[in-house]
């Protein structure tokens, strides 16, 4: 697609490379768990997913605090890239996580877990960045709304990261890889680094069409206003 | 000192709204009266569960009327384009945010008795002095943990035509922390804290407080910029 950095789209394609090693790895090489048996290869999209949720959003913030500062729309369409990439990844990991959760723990969700909690909370937050963003039709408006949306919702994260050292629910404390067996580690990692780079890609994709519609806006403007102004 | 003196003078202002509206006030009141009342219906006829759910019920009450309280609160200012002159005065943004903020909080602060005396009639609930000092002090941390964003996204909102639908949508999920902290302390002195739990739910309640108060403040200028 025309307006994509090369980076971006090299990003891309290691991304899907790497996504179908890892997969592979993690579906056919890494051995069952014990307990949880085939369901556990689920892990290996979820956990990347909730990981690069939070990277996505952590940019989403950094984007916004530059909307905001310098004003410049480019800020904006990069903004608007990381919040929608957030979310779908965020979407993908509670619909995994529920998928998961069924057969292990005997329930699709449970109120008793405070990271599902706080994820929930995070998708509804970025969700809301995106409505909010809708009901503006002035740029320059809808541009700032979703930048202070963002950095405000942007509070959630941290929560989501360390709520399960502050509350000891469901979810255990963050895994490493001494405490990862390293056949379940590999294709883990390969599959961060995949959805990362592919991240990346759905970002520079989605500000470059953010990019083109602003630009189409700017091109169709003149004219009506020009025909506004005749009649 | 001066942004203190104007934060007084914004305050000042809303605090003379509202009780020349005192309609207005009577009926956030009178809504919250309302919604603990078809809460109860929800929990039955059983004292225990109505003491048990009187926690959650009393903040989701302050919730919903604080929705219609932000509401207003912007309502008043978009009359007759009184925010543009407002913006004209040589009033600092922030201060501007401020006092509306603290108003918004005192006005959902007030809130606080008039529930916990319906709580009383209607939950069974038993409040003694020393707990209703407590419950007083939570009360108004969880008002201003509502009320900092609930007035930043009431300033964006009130500039389109579908605030009402907007402004829980944006709201609600964010002050979910700060629900979850105050459900949790008013709970604890409703219902006793043999655990000694009470002063860490109050301070990550103060805490998200806190936060909302310095990010809110220093985003509100942009909100209301044109």
């Amino acid at each position: 697609m025309k307006g994509i950095p090369r980076v971006a789209t090299a990003a891309g394609l290691a991304g899907a490379v790497l996504f179908i090693v890892g997969s592979y790895i993690g579906l056919f090489v890494a051995p069952a768990e014990k307990h949880m048996g085939d369901v556990q290869r689920m892990l290996y999209v979820h956990v990347p997913a909730a990981w690069n949720s939070l990277v996505c959003f952590c940019a989403a913030f950094v984007f916004a605090v530059a909307s905001l500062w310098t004003g410049r729309s480019r800020w904006d369409n990069y903004t608007i890239g990381a919040v929608e990439t957030g979310v779908m990844l965020n979407s993908l990991l509670l619909g995994l996580g529920m998928l998961w959760a069924k057969p292990t723990w005997g329930i699709w969700w449970t109120w008793g877990d405070v990271r599902l909690i706080f994820s929930f909370v995070m998708l509804l937050l970025f969700a809301g960045v995106l409505a909010l963003r809708s009901f503006s039709d002035d740029p320059t408006r809808r541009a700032t709304w979703t930048a202070i949306a963002t950095i405000v919702a942007w509070v959630d994260v941290p929560l989501v990261y360390f709520c399960v050292r502050w509350w000891r629910s469901l979810h255990q404390i963050q895994s490493t890889p001494e405490t990862v067996a390293s056949s379940m580690a590999l294709p883990m990692r390969i599959n961060a680094f995949a959805v990362l780079f592919l991240s990346v890609w759905f970002i520079a994709a989605r500000a470059a069409v953010e990019r083109r519609r602003r630009t189409a806006i700017d091109v169709a403007e003149p004219p009506l206003l020009a025909m506004q102004e005749g009649t | 000192m001066r942004i203190l003196e104007e934060i007084l003078a914004v305050l000042a202002k809303d605090l003379l709204l509202e009780w020349r509206g005192r309609a207005r006030m009577l009926a956030v009141f009178l809504f919250g009266i309302v919604a603990l009342t078809l809460f109860s219906f929800a929990a039955g006829a059983d004292s225990t569960v109505l003491r048990t759910t009187a926690a959650g019920f009393l903040v989701l009450a302050l919730l919903l009327s604080s929705t219609l309280a932000l509401t207003e609160s912007f309502r008043v200012e978009n009359q007759d384009r009184a925010m543009e002159g407002l913006l004209l005065l040589p009033v600092s943004p922030v201060a501007l945010f401020y006092g509306k903020a603290i108003g918004n909080t005192l006005f959902l602060a007030l809130l606080g008795p008039v529930l916990a005396v319906a709580s009383v009639v209607f939950y069974a609930v038993d409040l003694s002095p020393g707990a209703l000092a407590k419950f007083v002090l939570l009360w108004t941390l969880a008002a201003a943990g509502l009320a900092a964003p609930g007035t930043l996204y009431a300033a964006m909102t009130s500039q389109v035509r579908s605030q009402d639908v907007l402004l829980p949508l944006v709201h609600y999920p964010l002050v979910i922390p700060v629900l979850l902290a105050s459900v949790k302390a008013i709970d604890l002195i409703l219902s006793g804290d043999p655990m000694g739990q009470l002063g860490s739910w109050t301070t990550l309640l103060a805490a998200f407080a806190a936060i909302y108060w310095c990010l809110c403040g220093v985003l509100f200028p942009y909100a209301i910029e044109e």
